[in-house]
């Protein structure tokens, strides 16, 4: 089990017992990992009742917390996040497991690349990448909270530290006319090896919905600009257009592809095959870049 | 109980018409208008003046289809105004060919994509443990033919096991069901652990004693049948 999946279970059992409004709904994954409570309901293999049910919890004052691997919490319900919790005006916390390919030993079926794409043509939806289990501990507290929709994507992927942002993070800055590199999430640590020699800014961010454009805005002083997206190559595309509309600029969004894959392995694997470690990053990056230069 | 108006069963038809402008009402073109309002006059423990009471019972409309009825009767029981109705369907009425819970007092849900009604319900009458020290009910009407989403079946399942016995479905059985229910649909939720009575959905005193039969150990089911 990844330490950010651990780390939301000891959390989200802690709240359980500290606030009287937390609810947690399963459809059996995880179930295991947390003690019977009255206000844990595993429904059971039954996925479409998982996000109804907290539908009903949330308009009754409840906060949900409801919890899945990313196909059966997203794709497979996904009217139900559109009607039960949205067109209802009522709110849960999302938290998933497996991203886009760490179960890739169990093929295509517990992947889900386009979790992150399908949530942003929703609307309301606040959506964290954390790329650290202390950055989960935060984020999990945080939407205990909130009354409003929180997606909080768990990876087995992992940076070497965490950084505490809910905007656009600064991990290095460049020359001005140096592109800017923005990581998402656990894709931070690779994007970091794959430019460490060439003068470049790096940004970090972990909540993608809404996006940081002010601070994009702020960082972007020369033309290009590289996203970097541990899901659906593109998925933030859009806000990065937005952020700079009124600025010529260029942009590089790399992401797992949408084409299937059809292999198996683990997920380094995977990330290696969508060019996301290292290597395929500073290829893809040097071959976008007009004239790349090393850092000063 | 529901707090009276001086309008009654006998102004739904006049009430209908003002959303439509169609002077026919034959009976059988409202299947929920029968259980709609035994449910407000006699069932339901809820007050237009305080819609949001805690301590109110939850009624979900989950066959969204066809509100006429569900507006007729909510206007004849205080909680919109008859005004509202003519606009039917307009941009700039809350009233739509199907619900929407946001825009409407007393009005839990917004429904019409069908099988999201009991899953929800179900949620509201586990939170309702929890967050009610009375014992609100929580009734959710489905169709027959709305049954045959298997999101409902989810709901019927695990209130069964978990014996959520605030929890009571009516369903309209206007045999609108392509494939049907052989043996009556009654059977299925029996088999879940429900208790469950089919009754004619048109008899104003059988319905309120079907609602009033579940034990409150379990949840309950009425099936209303209309002739279709």
């Amino acid at each position: 089990m990844s330490t950010m999946r651990k780390r939301f279970y000891d959390v989200v059992a802690e709240l359980l017992e500290a606030d009287p409004c937390v609810a947690v709904v399963l459809a059996e994954i995880g179930a295991g990992e947390l003690r019977p409570h009255p206000r844990l309901f595993n429904v059971g293999i039954r996925e479409q009742l998982m996000i109804g049910l907290a539908g009903g919890l949330a308009l009754e004052g409840l906060r949900p917390f409801v919890h899945s691997y990313a196909p059966f919490l997203v794709e497979r319900p996904f009217e139900q996040v559109k009607l039960d919790l949205g067109h209802q005006d009522v709110g849960a916390a999302l938290v998933s497991t497996g991203a886009s390919y760490d179960s890739a030993r169990s093929g295509r079926t517990h992947q889900a690349p386009a979790d992150v794409a399908l949530l942003r043509a929703l609307p309301g939806w606040t959506i964290d990448v954390p790329g650290h289990p202390d950055e989960v501990e935060r984020l999990v507290r945080a939407a205990a909270g909130r009354r409003d929709n929180v997606y909080i994507r768990l990876s087995e992927e992992t940076n070497a530290r965490a950084i505490q942002t809910d905007g656009l993070h600064v991990v290095r800055r460049g020359s001005d006319s140096a592109p800017v590199v923005v990581a998402v999430g656990p894709t931070l640590d690779e994007t970091t090896k794959a430019v460490r020699d060439l003068d470049a800014t790096i940004a970090y961010v972990t909540r993608v919905r809404p996006f940081d454009a002010a601070g994009l805005r702020a960082v972007a002083r020369g033309t290009d600009v590289v996203l970097v997206e541990p899901y659906l190559a593109g998925t933030s595309a859009a806000e990065v257009g937005a952020a700079l509309r009124d600025r010529p600029h260029r942009l590089l969004a790399l992401g797992v592809a949408n084409e299937e894959l059809r292999r198996y392995g683990t997920g380094p694997e995977h990330r290696a095959a969508h060019g996301l470690d290292a290597r395929g990053l500073r290829a893809s990056i040097t071959e976008f870049l007009p004239a790349p230069r090393l850092a000063a | 109980m529901t707090v009276a108006t001086a309008l009654g069963y006998g102004d739904l038809p006049g009430l209908l018409t003002l959303q439509t402008g169609d002077e026919k009402h034959d009976p059988s073109s409202h299947s929920t208008l029968d259980a709609l309002w035994v449910l407000y006059d006699r069932v339901l423990n809820v007050d237009p003046e305080s819609p949001e009471d805690p301590e109110r019972d939850r009624f979900l409309l989950s066959k969204g289809h066809g509100p006429t009825a569900y507006y007729a009767v909510l206007a004849a029981k205080g909680f919109i105004p008859a005004e509202w109705l003519p606009q039917f369907g307009a941009f700039d009425s809350p009233l739509g060919y199907h619900p929407d819970g946001r825009l409407l007092p007393g009005v839990e849900i917004g429904s019409g994509s069908l099988g999201h009604g009991l899953p929800i319900a179900l949620g509201v009458a586990l939170a309702l443990e929890h967050t009610v020290s009375a014992a609100p009910r929580v009734i959710c009407l489905v169709g027959d033919a709305e049954l045959e989403e298997g999101s409902n079946w989810e709901a019927v399942q695990l209130a069964g096991r978990l014996r959520t016995g605030r929890l009571t479905v009516v369903v309209i059985d206007n045999a609108s069901s392509t494939y049907g229910w052989p043996g009556g649909v009654e059977r299925r939720f029996e088999l879940e652990g429900w208790s469950a009575v089919r009754v004619d959905g048109r008899d104003h005193d059988a319905l309120e004693r079907a609602f009033a039969a579940g034990d409150g150990t379990r949840p309950h089911a009425v099936v209303a049948e209309v002739v279709p």
